[in-house]
């Protein structure tokens, strides 16, 4: 059985279709990335999983039971950490795990609170309240907050957001950690290296789901072909590359500039000349990385927001 | 100039500020029908020298003089006989329970008295509560009674005032003898209090777990709708207690007020009342989206039913459908039981009707809620 079985999931707001037939299946013990730009439906794909949100159409099951009918038996199993830190900054750390243990339901309360609080390193601060956390500490506070009770499944919404590149590494081997205990997990991200340390990805834009599968595959289907191109004065070089034909992307990646194409031959013969037209200046075949493929895709779907 | 004032920018923050202005509907249709609906609603409402007061007439005999004594008084505006018994019981229980503000109680041996000159009476009982209520009725008295009398009897109208003291009109004023205003005021101020703290507080209750964005979260965890409105809800009426317990306090310390009815009839009947407003307070926040709009509602609520329960101005002096508006406000059944219990000494039976009322509030209230809650952020 899948931990997430969901197909033809559409969900709009007024005329605006934000999700659009999203169909996705996470086997159990996965890590999924769940990547793709701002607005384009992560958080509401997230939402309907856990019960937060009833999709207009389509059908599937979390962990076993119906999104539409079950949606409490859901959100008993299911730990989900919010976009936004979500937890009582009025109350201290130990209060707002109190809180959620008695929600719960776990027995007794002070044995999960202090066995929490320990994991996190967090004990001897335990009086002082979540809102003076820090970003990255709050984060590790929500995390904790939503494993407390065992979830057989985790969704994480931008978990990682404005959190230093330390607490990023942490949180990863955490999650890496928790799904080597059979925890089956879903994490929505921006970052590309969260991607690739993801067992598999699902890129959605605009609501629609444009590509799934290990990050190797994602781009080797994508079709693309690189060129990294090296020598003085790029700025100005990137911008005529730009214009011609059979160049798609033109990125500057520190000293080099990568020009990706989805046509091989067209790609060829836009890159022929430049060798010769401009004084040291080299073009190699490079390989294509997951944001050439990301920022392929954002260019290609149509914005549905305006 | 440039750097200390310029139009173009003031310009640019007056167009931001209307643009916010129109797109926060309910504040926008606030700020425009609020004031024309009050001003209508309490212009036509509102009125200090209240007429046709409901009155309970307890006539012995229906002799001619008792008949013109009775039409005099009706026709001062100011009386309105509903209820027409020979029990002065019954009378009693009728004033006791709010129905009728005067109780005009005219003797058997009224017309014999008459015709021999021999210091007839009749006796006219107020309901003193609210003295400001009944004291316009009860000055044109003495005045209308001795004309009437004189013309059934056939004598000049001018001849009236040489005979005055031919009839002798009692008045008691009931409950507060003295017209002591604190005595109406003090019991209703409880009601007041309670309607201010608890209606406010707990509209904003869930508003600010929505601004905060701490309702995503309490949605994903696995809690009811009635779980959520009781946990919001139940810790106020802890708040409500400590409020009843010093207003009580001081009514009796300060005001010297009197405690004539059971407190625990009282005590019960507020904790309903209560319940009644937290669930007010709660429903108000399933339907704004922000604490400022909770704030606004509570407020729109406020005012007439401060205006409109016979806090402020006397119920009975409300056109009908005055009246009738005033009966959906919780604040009109509690004051008419805080002031049948504190100054009349009312049991439950003389209640139950008003307590009635209450624990309906609390069930449509409840309802509207558990409804209008949404377990979803759809």
């Amino acid at each position: 059985m899948n931990a997430i079985d969901v197909h033809g999931l559409v969900k709009r707001f007024g005329d605006k279709t934000v999700v659009d037939h999203v169909t996705m299946s996470v086997a159990e013990g996965e890590i999924v990335g769940f990547l793709g730009p701002n607005g384009s439906g992560k958080t509401t794909t997230i939402r309907i999983m856990c019960g937060l949100l009833t999709a207009d159409e389509g059908e599937g099951t979390v962990l076993g039971f119906n999104i539409r009918t079950e949606s409490l038996r859901i959100k008993r199993e299911v730990g989900y950490m919010t976009q936004k830190f979500s937890f009582y900054e009025d109350l201290t750390i130990g209060e707002n795990l109190e809180f959620v243990a008695r929600l719960y339901r776990l027995k007794p309360v002070e044995d999960y609170v202090a066995k929490t609080l320990e994991e996190l390193g967090l004990t001897s601060r335990r009086n002082q309240l979540a809102g003076t956390l820090s970003g990255g500490w709050k984060q590790r506070l929500a995390l904790a907050a939503c494993i407390m009770h065992k979830p057989k499944l985790l969704l994480l919404d931008e978990p990682t957001a404005g959190v230093d590149p330390k607490a990023r590494r942490e949180f990863w081997d955490e999650i890496h950690r928790l799904a080597g205990g059979g925890l089956t997990v879903l994490v929505s991200t921006h970052y590309m290296d969260e991607a690739e340390r993801c067992h598999r990805i699902s890129y959605i834009s605009y609501g629609k789901m444009l590509a799934t599968g290990t990050v190797a595959e994602v781009v080797k289907n994508a079709g693309l072909t690189t060129f990294v191109v090296q020598g003085p004065q790029l700025a100005k070089l990137a911008q005529e590359l730009h214009d011609r034909p059979g160049v798609d992307q033109v990125a500057p990646f520190g000293a080099t500039l990568h020009v990706v194409g989805s046509d091989r031959k067209k790609l060829e013969a836009a890159l022929a000349g430049v060798e010769k037209e401009h004084k040291g200046v080299t073009v190699a075949p490079g390989e294509t990385s997951l944001e050439d493929v990301f920022i392929q895709f954002m260019s290609g779907s149509k914005d549905n927001m305006a | 100039m440039n750097g200390v004032f310029s139009f173009a920018r003031l310009g640019a923050l007056l167009i931001k500020e209307f643009i916010q202005m129109r797109r926060d509907r309910i504040t926008f249709a606030m700020m425009l029908g609020v004031p024309l609906l009050q001003l209508v609603l309490f212009g036509f409402a509102i009125n200090s020298d209240p007429k046709g007061l409901p009155t309970a007439l307890v006539a012995m005999s229906n002799d001619q003089y008792t008949r013109a004594m009775v039409s005099a008084l009706q026709v001062t505006g100011y009386y309105r006989f509903d209820h027409v018994t020979a029990s002065a019981e019954e009378a009693e229980f009728l004033m006791a329970r709010g129905d009728v503000s005067f109780v005009v109680t005219i003797p058997a041996d009224f017309g014999r008295r008459v015709e021999r000159g021999d210091n007839p009476q009749i006796l006219i009982e107020a309901d003193a509560t609210d003295p400001s209520a009944a004291s316009g009725a009860v000055s044109t008295l003495s005045t209308v009674a001795s004309q009437a009398l004189l013309r059934a009897q056939g004598m000049q109208a001018a001849a009236a005032e040489n005979a005055k003291e031919q009839l002798q009109v009692v008045v008691h004023r009931r409950y507060n003898p003295e017209g002591i205003s604190q005595y109406n005021i003090v019991p209703g101020l409880l009601g007041v209090i309670l309607q201010m703290t608890m209606v406010m507080m707990t509209a904003m209750a869930l508003t600010r777990e929505t601004e905060r964005g701490t309702m995503e979260n309490l949605l994903a965890m696995p809690s009811s709708p009635a779980e959520i409105m009781l946990g919001k809800v139940l810790p106020f009426l802890v708040v409500g207690a400590v409020q009843v317990a010093v207003v009580l306090v001081a009514a009796k310390l300060l005001f010297d007020i009197p405690f004539v009815g059971s407190l625990t009839l009282l005590l019960s009947s507020v904790l309903v009342f209560v319940l009644s407003l937290v669930l007010l307070g709660y429903t108000i926040s399933t339907m704004a989206r922000s604490q400022m709009q909770a704030m606004q509602l509570t407020f729109f609520f406020f005012l007439p039913s401060l205006l409109l329960s016979g806090f402020m101005f006397p119920y009975r002096g409300m056109p009908g459908w005055a009246q009738a508006l005033g009966e959906i406000f919780p604040l009109t059944h509690f004051l008419r039981i805080t002031r049948a219990v504190m100054l009349k000494g009312a049991d439950f039976h003389a209640i139950a009707a008003e307590i009635g009322w209450l624990v309906v509030f609390v069930l449509v209230f409840a309802g509207t809620a558990l409804l209008r809650f949404r377990r979803t952020l759809d």
